[in-house]
């Protein structure tokens, strides 16, 4: 394949305000594919505002206005005929895990029934693929059949995870994914997320500014809907990246 | 004053032993007690005159009760004899009106809730459902009359009564299936969206299989209150007396004019010299009855399905 030089996701002149409260002002940046971008940031700094506003769930949010534009390889979100396919491409894992009141297969299964997958064959190999990736299949194998919300909390949000690659997204979005994993879970994760870094481009929103400089390529701080900074790892979270404030909160002078 | 020899007592951070009555602690008590009292009395004083009116209306009505009393029709200037053709026409009546609304009423219910974005033309329509499930039925009976007997030419029939029943239940339907839709929380549909789910997918995936018990529930007891209601029906199909078979399956057509409990019940009571004493109060026991025997299904029906709840 040739190397495609525009960038996965070009962000320019984002805003984004809820009625007269502005969550985010004016950000413009660009992920790559198959990068990790990491995204940190205080509380109300517009970090999932960004990612609904990616997948235009912000479409379902009253009184939400948004302006300037997000590209997904060159094509303008919000000129996306087709929402639904846009929300296949793109898996997003909510900060809380919300298993769906059916079984841990249904789950799994539900996004490839809803884009018109019926073969069981093909379903049982997804299934049992994304439950492996997200670290959850030798819990839950023998159980298949049995409700999604009677899980554990880390499982559900394990479950979540695995839901969000069942529609085979070429970008994945993390909202804050392991504040309800333990941490041996996590590392399986993250590891599981390096592996798919070489298929997907993953946007992790995290904050845990240390999974940020384990895991992504580049990082993003943004605060109070203000993009401060994004670079490389090495140079955000190093002594003396771009902006002092960076380096404040990342050495958790502030925040 | 104290040796070490003696026992210690514990004593709280303000020297006082933890645990020690205190005025307000007592009256705190004091106030539970009260309170617990005043809510059972308030339950009891709510049950003791529904038990009374039962009471009482089997015991008048026990000499005219047996399964011929349901089966056989009024006889000899409706002061004899039994309520079938009251019976049935009820049945009727319930049934085909809530054929008609249920649907309407549940699908308008998952439009309102699912799809509706927040205008002020949708608000309009909200507000003008909750006022509708309050008008009183003597108002439906009136619109009834005006749409369905005469605007429509159905005439004094089946299909006019049925069609007002469902009017009149229409707007409760609505509000009771909102209701259970918007129980069902918001998480799951975002989950579904996120992954692409259509809002139609997300509704049959997982809005109504949640929420179809309640829905259930809500048109089950529009069943009672249709049965119940008099002046819808006897302003638009409802009559005195008609001739039909003892115990037919089908003695009306919809263009008919049929008999209805409410009204039949309201018949004997005011309009009909010399009936049995019992008969009447047999009356109002069958149509308790039917509406308890209604109401227990839907709560059995509740029970049954949250069972099967799966959050």
């Amino acid at each position: 394949m040739a190397i495609d030089p525009r960038a996965k996701i070009e962000v320019e002149g984002l805003r984004l305000a809820y009625g007269h409260r502005e969550a985010i002002r004016g950000v413009s940046f660009d992920v790559q594919a198959n990068e990790i971008l990491g995204i940190i940031g205080p509380a109300q700094s517009g970090k999932t505002s960004l990612l609904r506003c990616l997948n235009r769930t912000i479409d379902f949010v009253a009184g939400a206005h948004v302006t300037g534009t997000i590209r997904v390889d060159g094509e303008d979100v919000r000129r996306v005929r087709d929402v639904f396919d846009l929300r296949r491409r793109i898996g997003m894992v909510a900060p809380l895990p919300v298993g769906l009141p059916m079984s841990i297969y249904d789950n799994v299964a539900f996004a490839p029934r809803c884009a018109g997958i019926t073969s069981r064959g093909e379903l049982d190999g997804r299934v049992e693929r994304c439950l492996r990736q997200a670290a959850l299949w030798d819990e839950v194998k023998d159980r298949l059949g049995s409700l999604g919300t009677k899980l554990s909390g880390g499982q559900q949000q394990r479950l979540t995870i695995a839901r969000a690659l069942s529609h085979e997204p070429e970008i994945l979005c993390l909202d804050e994914f392991s504040i309800a994993i333990d941490p041996v879970t996590t590392m399986r994760i993250e590891d599981v997320l390096r592996e798919l870094k070489r298929e997907v481009t993953i946007i992790l929103v995290t904050n845990l500014t240390q999974q940020a400089r384990r895991l992504a390529d580049r990082t993003m701080f943004l605060m109070a809907g203000e993009l401060v900074e994004i670079g490389p790892n090495a140079v955000v979270f190093s002594d003396a990246p771009a902006q002092r404030k960076t380096y404040e909160y990342i050495s958790g002078l502030f925040g | 004053m104290r040796t070490d020899a003696q026992p210690r007592v514990a004593a709280g951070p303000d020297g006082r032993p933890p645990f020690a009555e205190t005025a307000y602690g007592r009256r705190k008590l004091r106030q539970e007690s009260a309170a617990r009292a005043v809510f059972l009395a308030m339950t009891l004083l709510m049950v003791a005159p529904l038990v009374a009116i039962v009471a009482h209306l089997v015991v008048e009505a026990w000499p005219a009760l047996s399964l011929e009393f349901l089966l056989d029709v009024p006889r000899n200037r409706m002061t004899e004899g039994g309520i079938w053709s009251a019976l049935v026409g009820t049945i009727y009546l319930v049934a085909i009106s809530l054929a008609v609304a249920a649907p309407i009423g549940v699908l308008a219910a998952v439009y309102l809730n699912e799809y509706a974005k927040d205008t002020w033309f949708n608000r309009i329509i909200n507000l003008a459902v909750i006022n509708l499930a309050g008008v009183p039925s003597i108002v439906h009976a009136l619109f009834g009359l005006g749409a369905f007997v005469y605007a429509a030419r159905f005439g004094f029939s089946v299909m006019a009564a049925s069609l007002t029943l469902a009017i009149m239940t229409l707007p409760v339907i609505i509000a009771s299936t909102r209701e259970a839709l918007a129980a069902v929380p918001t998480a799951f549909r975002e989950a579904c969206w996120n992954v692409g789910a259509s809002r139609w997918q997300t509704i049959r995936g997982v809005v109504l299989p949640n929420s179809i018990s309640g829905i259930l529930t809500g048109i089950i007891l529009q069943v009672s209150r249709a049965a119940g209601e008099t002046a819808p029906v006897m302003f638009t199909g409802a009559v005195l007396y008609k001739a039909v078979e003892r115990g037919s399956l089908f003695p009306y057509y919809l263009d008919d004019q049929c008999m209805a409990l409410s009204m039949h019940l309201y018949v004997l009571t005011t309009q009909v010299p010399n009936v049995a004493h019992a008969i009447p109060y047999a009356t109002a026991v069958v149509l308790l009855g039917s509406v308890l025997l209604v109401n227990a299904a839907a709560i059995g029906l509740r029970v049954w399905l949250r069972n099967r709840k799966r959050w």
